[in-house]
Order: structure tokens, then C-alpha cells, then sequence
């Protein structure tokens, strides 16, 4: 219907961005008025999110021209953003930025690596960079979740820990628990996906390839391939990310870098305390 | 009033010039008392003036900014942190209990140095604590005075040379308080235990302990025997 109304494609694209927004907002208008409160950080995400892709899209041709090196150095570039965005979901957890950033570097690096030995990217920047792109992007929301995840459950449940501390446990122990449920909650998604794909989810990667000329089979088994990618990357790591975690969060005497808030909360039986701030 | 008396060699710990800060905000400051082996103290004092935050610098879940604590002749600083957390056993205000049963709780400290816990132990630990045939219970159904029975069980399962007690009976009914105060009389003299228990209750302290000190906006004013503390006052 718009393309009726408008003729000219970039001015058609404004006015798609600027009903989508207004669909972005409304639903952040909701959870306002439900008490959830998202405004800023959505609002930034939306700004963000226009303005970076508009420039790489802009800049892409001129991109998928250089030689094969830039694009390393572009996914360097992403590791470090990635690391960044996935560790302000674990703020005031100390050191959850060079977590991050091992965790997707080397995940991310191990498998465009064994994928590029093994033929399945081709290694020329036109795969690298966007296939790169895909498994990086699901490294950093899997990071996000699970470190989310991890500083909430130890949040809630430091009197446990430092009694598990106080018998003598080591730290790896006291936190074994709600490392293990932040790696599987933060796989759940993947592990959806690719539960429902073909199903519930046909990708655009698949759909762009027989679009563009590829035998549809080939391209389903393709994007089959980069799903498993990205769940392997994904688990990797969330898990490498953790390993790291764990060992940041307590001093080289063993003690939990964190207070608990207040005292007296709750029966104390299955939880403990609240996380108020790092010493 | 600060003592000195002089350590002797039953002194099992010896805390000096103890201190802590967090974020510039003093917390506690010159702390230094001796514990004698067999000895009672009962460290008394309101909120916020820093009792919970003494037991947990001297279970090293917290890292003294001033001062050192010797525990047998030696800065407890050189012994690896989980073996003195094992020997100056703490008991929490809230008896934190890890889901499971009564006995796999009690088994959690011994199985950290890979020691295994005979059923006899346990069925001795938990009559220690009156909790016979309590074992195989599933810790979500019990009492709150059973709740901390177990995490005093638990703790002793690990054979510590001194306990520390925080408060252990603060957050139980009447009944159940006095039960564990009584209990906590029986094992001290049974074992001949050492212990250190946080309290706000002067009188509780008459009770449990021969020794007071009593902090005050992180200070110490006033140690010595609790008798005298209690006329004194």
C-alpha cells in the first residue's frame, strides 16, 4: 500500500522506520503504564540501532571490496562491541567486560575458524564479515542472558553462598548451581530455534539464497548449518564467559566481592540476602 | 574499657587492633581481645555497631583493613582460607540451608575436603542438636528452630576448633529460642567448646558466656567478665 504513495525507495524506507517506531514506542508505552520501565534504554537501542545500520548499509559496497584482513579487523571490532553490550547486562559485576569479551572472541573465534578450514565460509570478506556477524551477535545476546542471569542468582542467593563458604567450600562450589542455570537459561532461545526451524522460522538468510539463484535444498541445509554455528557458539560461549566470571567475583582470599543488603529477610532457609554493591 | 590481658598459652585466638572499612566508612576499628581455649565471649551491642561484620572478619569471609588476627600462635592469614573457615566454624543469623535433605546438608562440610560422614555420625550430630531420626528429611518442611538445630549440626559436622554464632537465636519464637539456648549450653559443655556468640541481649549473654564485649559504633566499650558488664550496668 505505502509503495503506492511513495515512489522514491529511500523516502519509502523513512516512512516504514517511522511507523515502526511508532510500534516500538507504543509497546514501550504499555509496559509504562505496566509499570516496566524501559523508555530510555529502548529509545537509545532504536537510535542506535537506525544510525549503525543505515552507515554499514551505506557503506557496504565499498566494505565487501576491501581485501580479506579488513575484515578480521572488522570482526575484531565486533568482539569488542559485542563484549561491551553483553556485559552492561551484568553491571557492577567486577570484570564482566573481559568475561565477555574472551568468551565471544574465542567461541566466536574457534567457530569461524573451524568453519572457514572446513570450507563451510568461504574465507573472503563477502562470508567472514556477515556470517561472522551472525554468530558474534548470537555470542553476545547468549553472553547477555547468561550474565544476567548469573548476577541475579547470586544476587539472591548470597547468604547460601557464604555459608557454603563458611563450611569450607571452594568458590567454584558455592556458585556451581546458578552458573549451570545461567549457561541453560541463556540457551534457551537457541535451543528453540532450532527446535522450530522450517516450523516457525524460515530465516532471511535462507529465503535471500533462493532468492538469489541458490537450489533451495542446498540453502536450507546451509542455514541449517549456521543455526547449528550459532547454537555452538552460543554455548561455547556463555560457558567460557562464566568460567571467567566465577573467578572474578571473589578476592584471592576467597571472599564473595559483594555485600549482602540488610539482614533478617526471609526464612533464610532456601535464599539469602540481596546484592547491594561491589567492595 | 579495653583489656589487656596477657595471652597465655591456652590462647587460642588473639585479635589485635582489628579493623574494617568499606568505601571509607568505618565499620569496626582497634578491636582486640584474647580467646581463651574453652572460653565463652559473647560479643553484645545494638545495630549496626559491627558485631556481625567482627564474626565474619574472624571466619575471613571478610578481609580485615587494619590489624591481624593470630589463631594459634600464627596470623591466620597463613592458613589457607577454607581450612580456617572449617576450624572457626559460623553459624548464621539465618540458618541458611542448601535444598536437599537434613543429611546431605550435614554431609556438604566434610565432603569439601573429600571426607565421607558415616550414617552414625549424622544420627549422632542430630541427636547432639535433639533431631533424632531427622536424616532423611527434606529441609523445605522444617521449623525454624529445626532450621537452625540443623545449621548448628551442619557446622559441627565439621569439627571446628571455635564457633562463631551470630546471633543464632534471633530470628526463632520464644520456644524455640530458649530450646537452642539451652542446647548450645549442652554441646559447649559436652565438647568442651569454644565459642563466640553474637547477641543483643545482655542477659542472653549472662547466660551463654563467661566473657563480654560489648561494641559501640564499632568500638569496643566495654570487655571483661559479663557479670561485672551486667551490675555495671
Amino acid at each position: 500500500m505505502l509503495n503506492n504513495l511513495f515512489s522514491n525507495q529511500i523516502v519509502l524506507g523513512f516512512v516504514q522506520v517511522a511507523i515502526a517506531f511508532v510500534l516500538a514506542l507504543l509497546v514501550v508505552l504499555i509496559a509504562n503504564r505496566r509499570g516496566i520501565h524501559i523508555e530510555k534504554e529502548v529509545l537509545v537501542s532504536l537510535l542506535r540501532g537506525i544510525v549503525q545500520i543505515t552507515v554499514v548499509g551505506s557503506l557496504l559496497l565499498a566494505l565487501l571490496k576491501s581485501p580479506t584482513w579488513a575484515g578480521i579487523l572488522i570482526l575484531l571490532g565486533m568482539f569488542l562491541a559485542a563484549a561491551r553490550t553483553a556485559a552492561r547486562r551484568a553491571k557492577g559485576v567486577n570484570g564482566a567486560f573481559r568475561a565477555s569479551f574472551y568468551g565471544i572472541a574465542i567461541a566466536s573465534g574457534v567457530v569461524i575458524g573451524v568453519m572457514s578450514a572446513l570450507g563451510v565460509i568461504e574465507y573472503k570478506l563477502l562470508s567472514l564479515v556477515p556470517v561472522g556477524s551472525m554468530i558474534i551477535s548470537a555470542a553476545m545476546n547468549s553472553n547477555a542472558l547468561a550474565l544476567n542471569r548469573f548476577k541475579a542468582e547470586i544476587g539472591s542467593h548470597i547468604g547460601l553462598i557464604e555459608t557454603a563458604l563458611s563450611l569450607g567450600a571452594s568458590p567454584q562450589e558455592t556458585v556451581k548451581p546458578y552458573l549451570q542455570a545461567s549457561v541453560h537459561a541463556s540457551l534457551i532461545p537457541r535451543i528453540d530455534s532450532l527446535r522450530t526451524l522450517g516450523i516457525v522460522w524460515i530465516p532471511g538468510l535462507m529465503t535471500g539464497m533462493v532468492i538469489a539463484g541458490s537450489d533451495p535444498f542446498y540453502a536450507a541445509i546451509y542455514q541449517f548449518v549456521v543455526m547449528a554455528m550459532i547454537f555452538a557458539t552460543s554455548g561455547l560461549s556463555a560457558m567460557i564467559t562464566m568460567a571467567f566470571i566465577q573467578k572474578e567475583i571473589f578476592s584471592p582470599a576467597e571472599q564473595l566481592l559483594l555485600v549482602t543488603e540488610g539482614k533478617g529477610e526471609g526464612n533464610g532457609k532456601n535464599n539469602g540476602g540481596g546484592m547491594k554493591r561491589n567492595r | 574499657m579495653q583489656s589487656d590481658r596477657s595471652s597465655g598459652q591456652d590462647t587460642i585466638l588473639k585479635v589485635q587492633d582489628l579493623g574494617y572499612q568499606n568505601d571509607g566508612k568505618v565499620i569496626l576499628k582497634d578491636i582486640s581481645f584474647d580467646l581463651k581455649l574453652g572460653e565463652h565471649l559473647a560479643v553484645v551491642g545494638s545495630s549496626g555497631s559491627g558485631k556481625s561484620t567482627l564474626l565474619r572478619l574472624l571466619n575471613r569471609l571478610l578481609e580485615p583493613t587494619q590489624g591481624r588476627v593470630v589463631y594459634k600462635g600464627r596470623d591466620y592469614k597463613e592458613t589457607p582460607p577454607r581450612e580456617l573457615r572449617r576450624k572457626i566454624g559460623l553459624i548464621l543469623q539465618q540458618p541458611y540451608l542448601f535444598p536437599g535433605t537434613v543429611a546431605d546438608n550435614l554431609r556438604f562440610g566434610p565432603a569439601q575436603r573429600q571426607a565421607e560422614i558415616s550414617d552414625e555420625a549424622i544420627a549422632e550430630l542430630l541427636s547432639n542438636v535433639d533431631l533424632p531420626d531427622f536424616a532423611g528429611r527434606d529441609v523445605a518442611n522444617l521449623s525454624g528452630g529445626e532450621a537452625q538445630r540443623v545449621s548448628i549440626a551442619r557446622t559441627l559436622a565439621n569439627s571446628p576448633e571455635i564457633l562463631l554464632m551470630d546471633e543464632p537465636t534471633s530470628a526463632l519464637d520464644e520456644e524455640s529460642r530458649l530450646q537452642v539456648e539451652k542446647l548450645l549450653c549442652d554441646i559447649a559443655q559436652r565438647q568442651k567448646l569454644t565459642f563466640i556468640i553474637v547477641t543483643h541481649d545482655m542477659q542472653q549473654a549472662g547466660r551463654l558466656a563467661e566473657t563480654a564485649l560489648v561494641l559501640e559504633g564499632g568500638r569496643v566499650q566495654q570487655y571483661g567478665p559479663v557479670e561485672e558488664i551486667i551490675h555495671a550496668k
